[in-house]
């Protein structure tokens, strides 16, 4: 279903916004915002101060460049590209990565600190920076940091393991809040449908069946349309 | 500096663009009369393409959506936080109370949980059940047929289960339960908890030909461009503008005072325009302040006059006093029935489509009052949060966490939809030595004097948390789950969330017939200012185990139309 033409037809009258009385209120500000919006690239219902704050924030580098070709090496390492859908390179995951290390400071010591201890344990032991070693010395390193036990906190862990693990977590969420990462993902929703309840399929595949008295209760989608009226007791009548 | 006025004398003068005030707006401007709004932040129309989030992806975030900036996420529609640059609040004696506040037209109802549950006969006399409290000074009765306006007004989906404390509407239909939802079915009625659909105010059917039909995205939290969730804004306040009377809409205007005359009596407002910083007055025959309870109550007592020195209305000295939030206490669960999901478009409605009300009898409980359960749950849009820790669930196979590689893809999918949330939400016992009052020492970037909070949990509160806890357990093992994380014991309050988290402030200038236990009358009319009304949470005796909206605009509707009654009598 295409998304635009299916909302223009699920709008069903058009709405006219309020006007105000006061200052540059509505059409002025957001004009100025969509300008705004529109030359930053973040069009994504931002307040003035939010667009201004984004601007600060790209206006930063956190990772230089050696930090950010060693998180690109541990991203495809994490998550190898697959053919289809691509890896964490395609769908943007260290400008996400270097975008909130910025946004929440916090990061800033995890990561860099973790991205210091991985090339000096590589110069230990390899000889060599993390990023120019080959694949397999990689991965004999990762093998140390890269399993936890779940019962202890997350903060109680040594560093590395802290360290991997967040840039494991955001190469993971970066994926799959990317464009490919979702479809790879499956999720279908996000676009203008009718909700008619779990397919039939899969009622069966979990033995689960509606109960018809609980059905009886629910929305007739193909009535949708149809204005709601009532009787004086609350009953709908259309 | 000199103040500016406005010649115009309006009949009334709303502060606040929420549920409270737009729907005085809306009684107002149909019965023909001459309203200002003046609403503190600026104005909002989720129709504007520059104001949408709704249907937005999430790498159209750079931060993927992640909470830093908004405190629901980047997507949510609630201008404001919990903090607010330059608007600080304090708390008092190591106590804390967190207040959200939404500086914008329509307010927090842009995002809000939509949850619209009329409190029941008992919720309005519930000290003659159990001696705590206060009785309000209306019944259920006196409202009920402000609540099926409202319900018809507005819309709002339900089903009629004739429950006792839980009254039927004029329901819209409700939409068929998720998969994890008729899980949640089936496990809640093993652990013995009934369930029902739930009650949200969304167009599941059309209402009318200005509002569009609800089209299944699951964000109402985001505000809905075809204004198919209510929100003030669009269903109360857009209305009003088009109607007979005459709606002036300042916003970004930050209101200071009520101001009052020789004879105590309020002939308008002061506010700061904030583009300008400059103070501006309108004058009025009535303020109806709908602020928010404690908004409405800071602006109340920072209007000190000579007829009003300890704040207008405040002659009890009852104004910030009784303020409640709603209890709040959650769980997460790990449900292995539900991993490996089959993959389809279960968005829904945003929010639960099952929901299960208050269903005990106290006299066996170690605490007062109830709480209804919230559930959620599905294969929702990946935003931000999604994947970190993504096997973590290994550990109840006895298998690896963490690692690297292809694994991981196959770990993310298999547990995708695999975790369903429950959230209790009930009602806490209103006190006198929970409130907010102004603190002395502190202003805003605009002048005006802060709220200083003092609020503490009782004994009540933290046995009913611990209550919520032992039931979303058994509920999380008949449905074959496994609680996450340790069951929050005593230290830390059984889960109870901080006084305010819940965002149902009500209370502070609680109704009744006498003026040295009250602040409002039944009508919510000041008992000490005749022309000035509340139509927030203010004038609540009681939460009860509901969430507050729709009362509001009952209570709103009820006393709108009292005050046009009263200016047409020319009583005030």
């Amino acid at each position: 279903m295409d998304r635009r033409s299916s909302l223009k037809n699920i709008l069903l009258g058009t709405v006219a916004g309020g006007l105000a009385v006061h200052g540059c209120t509505t059409r002025e500000a957001a004009e100025a915002a969509e300008q705004l919006g529109a030359k930053t690239g973040f069009g994504y219902g931002r307040v003035p101060e939010e667009l201004e704050a984004l601007e600060k924030l790209n206006a930063e580098t956190f990772l230089n460049p050696h930090e950010r070709e060693t998180i690109e090496v541990l991203a495809e390492l994490i998550l190898p590209p697959d053919e289809k859908f691509g890896g964490p390179l395609d769908a943007g995951v260290p400008d996400f990565i270097e975008f909130m290390a910025k946004d929440y400071p916090d990061f800033q010591p995890t990561l860099r600190g973790g991205l210091m201890w991985l090339d000096h344990k590589s110069n230990t032991e390899f000889g060599m920076e993390f990023k120019s070693t080959p694949e397999a010395q990689q991965k004999s390193l990762l093998d140390g940091i890269a399993y936890y036990d779940a019962k202890v906190p997350m903060d109680e862990h040594p560093l590395e393991i802290q360290f991997f693990n967040l840039v494991r977590n955001l190469t993971v969420c970066g994926y799959y809040t990317s464009k490919a990462g979702i479809e790879d993902l499956g999720y279908k929703g996000n676009m203008p449908n009718v909700w008619d309840g779990v397919p039939q399929d899969v009622l069966d595949k979990h033995g689960l069946a509606y109960e018809p008295e609980w059905l009886e209760k629910c929305v007739d989608q193909s009535q949708r349309g149809v204005i709601a009226e009532w009787d004086e007791d609350g009953n709908l009548l259309t | 500096m000199q103040i500016k006025e406005q010649p115009t004398v309006y009949d009334a003068i709303i502060v606040g663009s929420g549920a409270g005030g737009g729907m005085a707006t809306k009684v107002l401007a149909d019965a023909g009369l001459k309203v200002a709004v003046v609403e503190a932040g600026p104005f909002f129309d989720p129709a504007l393409p520059e104001h949408q989030t709704q249907l937005k992806w999430p790498y159209e975030s750079p931060r993927r959506g992640a909470a830093t900036v908004r405190p629901f996420g980047d997507f949510d529609a609630a201008y404001g936080g919990w903090e607010i640059k330059g608007q600080p609040y304090t708390q008092k004696n190591g106590t804390r109370f967190d207040w959200f506040r939404s500086q914008m037209l329509g307010g927090r109802t842009n995002h809000w949980g939509r949850i619209s549950l009329r409190f029941g006969p008992k919720d309005f006399k519930h000290k003659d059940v159990d001696g705590l409290g206060e009785n309000w000074p209306i019944g259920y009765e006196d409202i009920k047929p402000y609540y099926d306006r409202v319900d018809k007004l507005l819309g709002v989906f339900g089903s009629k289960e004739n429950l006792p404390n839980d009254p039927d509407g004029f329901f819209l239909p409700p939409p068929k339960p998720r998969l994890h939802e008729l899980y949640y079915i089936k496990g809640a009625r093993k652990a013995g908890v009934p369930v029902f659909p739930s009650r949200l105010s969304m167009l599941t059917k059309k209402i009318n030909n200005e509002r569009g039909v609800c089209f299944y995205c699951g964000q109402c939290s985001r505000a809905c461009q075809v204004y198919a969730d209510f929100s003030a804004g669009t269903c109360l306040i857009f209305p009003a503008q088009k109607s007979r009377g005459q709606v002036d809409l300042f916003v970004n205007s930050m209101v200071r005072e009520v101001t009052t005359d020789q004879e105590g009596k309020a002939t308008g407002v002061s506010y700061i325009n904030k583009e300008d910083r400059k103070e501006y007055q309108l004058r009025g025959k009535v303020v109806i302040l709908a602020a928010s309870a404690c908004s409405s109550a800071r602006i109340l007592l920072n209007s000190k006059s000579a007829q009003h020195p300890n704040g207008l209305g405040n002659s009890s000295d009852l104004v910030g006093k009784y303020l409640h939030d709603s209890t709040g206490s959650s769980r997460a669960a790990f449900i292995p029935a539900l991993m490996n999901r089959e993959l389809y478009n279960e968005d829904g409605v945003g929010g639960m489509h099952v929901y299960s009300p208050w269903w005990l009898d106290n006299k066996d409980l170690d605490f007062p009052r109830g709480y209804h359960i919230e559930v959620w749950g599905g294969i929702g849009m990946p935003n931000y949060g999604f994947g970190f820790n993504p096997n973590e669930f290994n550990s109840f196979f006895g298998l690896k966490t963490g690692g690297y590689g292809d694994q991981l893809r196959k770990d993310v999918k298999k547990y995708y939809g695999a975790v369903m949330g429950f959230g209790g939400r009930g009602e806490s016992i209103a006190r006198k030595d929970n409130y907010c009052e102004i603190d002395p020492t502190t202003v805003d970037e605009f002048g005006i004097p802060v709220l200083r909070f003092h609020y503490n949990w009782s004994d009540y509160e933290r046995n009913q948390a611990k209550h919520m806890q032992m039931t979303f357990e058994e509920i999380i093992h008949q449905m074959g789950g496994e609680p996450l994380g340790s069951t929050p014991g005593a230290e830390r309050d059984y889960g109870l969330e901080t006084p305010g988290r819940i965002i149902h402030e009500v209370g502070t200038t609680r109704m009744g017939d006498d003026p040295a236990t009250s602040v409002t009358n039944r009508y919510q009319q000041l008992h000490d200012a005749d022309n000035v009304f509340i139509a927030d949470a203010g004038p609540f005796v009681s939460q009860a185990d509901k969430n507050c909206t729709w009362t509001i605009l009952a209570l709103s509707m009820r006393a709108s139309e009292y005050i046009v009654e009263q200016l047409k009598q020319q009583n005030i």
